[in-house]
């Protein structure tokens, strides 16, 4: 599926379209399908979302896989500080974007 | 110096009458066989060189220097060249010029500006305004921080 | 070192000033995205994979304990409690919000630091030898005229929208500890036979996706002609370098395709041009620049042993100690690579504890050097084994400099929107799997530098070995060069063969550390014998 991602303006954090707004968890995002264009122009125009993309992902159930690893740590945070991480507490989450 | 006005959509720094010559090319002004000899406005590209007009200055009004993009800066280079080289007629600015460019144009000689998208009179003073010292020397007849620090008697 | 004065403050305030509008018109929706990314990148703020990353400018590598203590405090205040020290004697910061940027510029205002022109295509930060002033076979120290050069690139009008970013390093001895002729410009101060100092203009030279090195356009310019030189030079680089291509912008490339000779010839006319126009600062600005770097305070007669009885610190003292010039004092180099752990990375604390050091043992001097760790330029004998206890007790007494697991490693994947492969974890099992400070020892200078992308900086073309990162069908894939160096000896390092993954990369490094250590002769480096018996025994063994 194709997901809509970017970051928050004055925070800089990722974030990920939810279909009604944005949320810094990858397993909210929802597929866009032909709105996107439109959605980039909107937010980035009112300013909730600085430099938003399309991604391809794929859903399993309740989680949410971005294709590519380079987005696939965005939505983790960096694998050599997981306690920065949104999963800090998951010594094994370094493997999920592999 | 020259107060900042703002005339027939020109920001300037100078009180001759604004130049409404048309700019021919760099190409056309300099040839003067086939291009228009008598031409007092020329416009510079990016990719022209601003020392072939170094020959023709004393018949030069305005020199038009176009940024089509603000992030090619070849045109700062061929506003000093003719400044250092003894240019005193208008020196303008077009094209994607914004107000954080403002400050730099003029340190390199540029005395009026025609943005694409217009800047208030207001807005673009207080940019020109930026820097309280400099600390090169330009064209600008600024003087640098160097030389306030070791004033010559 | 040196220290502002109202001129110089009056700079970087208005700057912050000029910044905090900018921000506040981005926010406030009157900028574009467009038209305030280059505005934010003058003041060295990225939009990373993360979040905002701002670097901070630490100009040639020196910085006094305040400054430091300041660089620690921001690390708390504005971040998550740490900070990255760069290959270009930077600081940056991994989670800095844009709204506060602003502030966190103010702060370091307050310190006489700022972030003027760590990125962008200008003149960015200037380095220089991280010993300088200290080091023993200094002909001329070049913080001086790191200074004037600092002085005149900032907001220099001219040259902010150059073809592409533009970096200077200067050096003052004969060892190039700056990878100088792996820089846009690289200034060598030389004297001539009447003893006479001048500047060496190697021009062109760079790493990225075509490295090159400097070739030298011009042998020997007066000092007091230094400034105009520069201007000639940018002068013709910003009206005829290429910005067709951005791969292409480099300056190295206009020298390479014009040839070296034609650049000169440009660049002597406009020289002579230049000179007629009176733009160089007077031979008093360079005296009272000097004045600034002149004794910081040494005391004579000091003991000039050091006691080694403690096995520990003599090892320290072995690898990570060097001679000072001036007698009784040392160089201490704090590594900032302990085995397992992310190259150049430092907490508030140990931030803190460095320039508290600083301030008792070192004369309030730091450097950050370009492999990324930091140095006490100057220590007195006499305090080393206090020096090396707080560091030890701190996690920061590796005795590993210029080991293999001293490893320069760019951010990679892990932090940066550029890269294609993550450059950190590999640093890291390399360094655990060469854990053993004796077996490391044993193979002696070896300089690995790891890259996440073809951008090179994490300087894997100048690494004896070097690892590049590519992304291969969406799976990280490492490729591994040998023989680049980036001292005096400067080289550039070649692709040995196909690619590995993370486990096979280090195996590879292992295995040819093996087969450096079998053929081997007296005093050879890992590069002397790479270069003396070429790459087919070590792809035997590698890839056999």
């Amino acid at each position: 599926m194709k997901i809509l991602t970017g970051n928050d303006l004055p925070s800089g954090d990722v974030i990920w379209w939810t279909g009604e707004g944005w949320s810094r968890h990858v397993d909210d995002a929802v597929e866009v399908g032909d709105e996107a264009q439109a959605l980039i122009a909107r937010e980035d125009a009112a300013r909730r979302v600085n430099g938003a993309y399309v991604i391809e992902a794929t859903r399993d159930g309740g989680s949410v896989r971005p294709a590519h690893i380079k987005e696939r740590i965005r939505a983790l945070g960096p694998t050599v500080r997981l306690d920065l991480s949104l999963k800090p507490a998951d010594p094994a989450a370094g493997t999920w974007v592999i | 110096m020259v107060d900042l006005v703002f005339a027939d959509n020109v920001l300037r720094f100078r009180d001759d009458d604004v130049v409404s010559d048309p700019a021919v090319t760099v190409d056309a002004f300099v040839d003067a066989v086939s291009g228009q000899p008598n031409a007092s406005a020329v416009r510079v590209e990016p990719g022209d060189d601003a020392r072939a007009l170094l020959p023709h200055l004393d018949r030069l009004a305005l020199v038009e220097v176009n940024f089509p993009a603000y992030t090619d800066g070849r045109g700062y280079s061929a506003a000093r060249i003719l400044r250092e080289h003894g240019y005193t007629g208008e020196l303008r600015a077009v094209g994607d010029v914004l107000i954080d460019q403002l400050s730099h144009m003029r340190r390199c000689g540029f005395d009026a500006f025609v943005p694409a998208l217009p800047i208030s009179a207001d807005a673009a003073a207080k940019a020109f305004a930026t820097w309280p010292e400099v600390y090169q020397k330009t064209v600008d007849g600024r003087t640098p921080i160097w030389a306030r620090r070791h004033p010559v008697a | 070192m040196y220290q502002y004065d109202n001129y110089d403050q009056a700079m970087v305030d208005a700057r912050v000033d000029e910044f905090r509008d900018q921000v506040k018109r981005r926010l406030a929706g009157e900028l574009s995205e467009d038209h305030f990314r280059p505005l934010r990148l003058k003041n060295g703020l990225y939009l990373q994979l993360h979040a905002y990353m701002l670097r901070v400018a630490i100009p040639y590598g020196t910085l006094n304990s305040r400054q430091m203590r300041a660089l620690g405090d921001i690390a708390d205040k504005y971040d998550r409690g740490y900070g990255h020290f760069t290959t270009r004697q930077n600081i940056q910061y991994n989670w800095i919000k844009l709204d506060e940027a602003p502030d966190l510029l103010a702060d370091l205002a307050a310190v006489e630091m700022h972030a003027i022109q760590t990125s962008g295509n200008c003149i960015r930060n200037t380095t220089a030898d991280h010993f300088a002033g200290a080091a023993a076979d200094e002909l001329v120290d070049p913080r001086p005229y790191a200074e004037l050069l600092r002085q005149w690139s900032t907001f220099h009008p001219e040259f902010d929208y150059l073809p592409r970013k533009f970096k200077v390093a200067i050096i003052g001895s004969e060892t190039d500890r700056a990878a100088m002729k792996l820089h846009d410009i690289g200034i060598q101060l030389v004297k001539n036979d009447a003893g006479e100092i001048g500047c060496r203009f190697y021009v062109g030279g760079g790493m990225g996706r075509t490295p090159m090195i400097a070739p030298v356009i011009a042998d020997f310019v007066p000092p007091l002609q230094m400034i105009s030189y520069l201007e000639a030079a940018l002068r013709v680089y910003n009206r005829y370098g290429r910005r067709d291509n951005k791969y292409k912008a480099r300056i190295k490339i206009l020298v390479h395709e014009i040839g070296a000779d034609e650049y000169r010839r440009q660049v002597d006319a406009e020289f002579a041009h230049i000179l007629t126009l009176g733009l160089e600062p007077p031979p008093a600005e360079l005296e009272r620049i000097k004045g600034y770097f002149a004794n910081p305070g040494f005391e004579a007669d000091l003991p000039d042993n050091v006691d080694l009885s403690d096995p520990d610190f003599a090892l320290w003292v072995d690898q990570n100690v060097h001679a000072h010039k001036q007698p009784g004092y040392a160089i201490v180099t704090i590594s900032l690579k302990p085995a397992g752990g992310i190259p150049g990375d430092a907490s508030a604390d140990q931030i803190r504890l460095m320039a508290d050091l600083a301030r008792d043992f070192a004369l309030d001097e730091l450097r950050v050097t370009h492999a990324q760790n930091i140095v006490l330029p100057h220590v007195k004998k006499a305090d080393l084994y206090t020096v090396w206890q707080k560091l030890d007790a701190a996690g920061l007494a590796n005795a590993n400099l210029d080991l293999i697991s001293d490893i320069i490693a760019c951010p990679g994947l892990d932090y940066c929107s550029l890269a294609n492969a993550r450059s950190i974890p590999l640093a890291q099992k390399i360094s655990e799997r060469f854990a053993d400070i004796g077996r490391q020892r044993e193979i002696g200078e070896l300089k690995l530098k790891i890259s996440g992308c073809i951008n090179a900086c994490g300087h894997h073309h100048a690494g004896h070995i070097g690892i590049l990162g590519v992304d291969r069908k969406g799976t990280e894939n490492y490729q591994l060069l040998f023989g680049g160096s980036e001292a005096a000896d400067t080289s550039l390092g070649t692709i040995i063969g196909p690619g590995f993954n993370e486990d096979g990369i280090v195996d590879a490094v292992e295995k040819a550390t093996d087969v450096y250590l079998a053929q081997r002769e007296d005093g050879e480096r890992f590069l002397d014998t790479y270069r003396r018996i070429g790459v087919a025994p070590f792809k035997e063994a590698i890839y056999g």
